[in-house]
């Protein structure tokens, strides 16, 4: 019935979550969602990362994945900041609206 | 059992994350993502990593979702306005609107094509990795990146706080 799950399967599962995650940061208008959308892209990478570790059979990927992590929460910290401080300027989370760096 | 799981778990996260992306209210983006990444927290308890797993719901879905959640309630700014104008068009319109759709197909198409050069590699199967193996790598290999992590927070914790501050008038 269904086929076995594949080094490729991984690949290809995580290739289509970062597509989507791309895809997300381009098409929204809503910074909390490009946010959100970058997170997605991040777990894909994960998911190549642990793949590969079952691949070669090493732990090395699951400690990059850790790393990831650990930036992803201060990206996190720091942009959901960031969109504190913009929204208290503007009152709104298109990013069309903060165009104060553009000449 | 292994291969039904992993194409219901896939299809789960594929499917979640297309609902983050296509949500206009924030808040379901939020709850979705996290379903996506308890999705992927299956898969890699299938890939042998139960540690990673772990840290994928208690860090991911815990702390940092929590985090957004926390902003999106604050902000109370529920929907995004409906597309007007050349946002309205998906390959039309504004350039880095439509960079971005060619981009991502590129990706697809690309990545495909890819790994269809080296199709029918098969995933080792075994014990899952221990977490004993990976802590002894991270604190003997990776000590100077770990340190390194730590201070990167506290620059980011610094940050947060300096960037979210209220001004004093």
């Amino acid at each position: 019935m269904l086929p076995e799950p594949t080094f490729n399967s991984y690949l290809m599962l995580s290739a289509v979550l970062f597509s989507i995650g791309t895809a997300g940061v381009f098409l929204r208008r809503n910074i909390i969602t490009l946010l959100l959308s970058v997170e997605v892209m991040l777990n894909a990478v994960n998911l190549t990362f642990v793949a590969a570790d079952r691949y070669y059979h090493s732990v090395d990927g699951q400690i990059v994945v850790f790393f990831v992590m650990a930036v992803a929460a201060a990206e996190a910290a720091v942009g959901l900041a960031i969109v504190i401080a913009l929204f208290r300027h503007r009152e709104t989370l298109s990013p069309d609206a903060f165009t104060t760096l553009k000449w | 059992m292994d291969a039904l799981l992993f194409w219901i778990l896939a299809a789960v996260a594929v499917v979640a994350s297309l609902l983050v992306v296509g949500q206009r209210n924030p808040m379901y983006s939020v709850l979705l993502l996290i379903v996506s990444f308890c999705a992927l927290s299956g898969l890699y308890v299938l890939l042998g990593a139960p540690f990673v797993a772990a840290i994928q719901i208690i860090i991911y879905a815990g702390a940092i979702m929590v985090l957004f959640l926390f902003v999106v309630m604050l902000l109370n700014v529920p929907t995004e306005d409906p597309p007007t104008g050349y946002h309205a068009r998906l390959f039309g319109g504004a350039g880095p609107r439509r960079f971005g759709a060619v981009l991502a197909l590129v990706f697809v198409v690309e990545l495909a094509w890819a790994l269809r050069e080296m199709a029918g590699t098969t995933i080792g199967r075994g014990a899952p990795s221990s977490v004993y193996d990976i802590g002894v790598r991270l604190f003997r290999d990776y000590g100077f990146a770990f340190e390194a992590t730590s201070l990167l927070i506290l620059v980011a914790m610094v940050g947060a706080i300096v960037l979210a501050r209220k001004e004093p008038s």
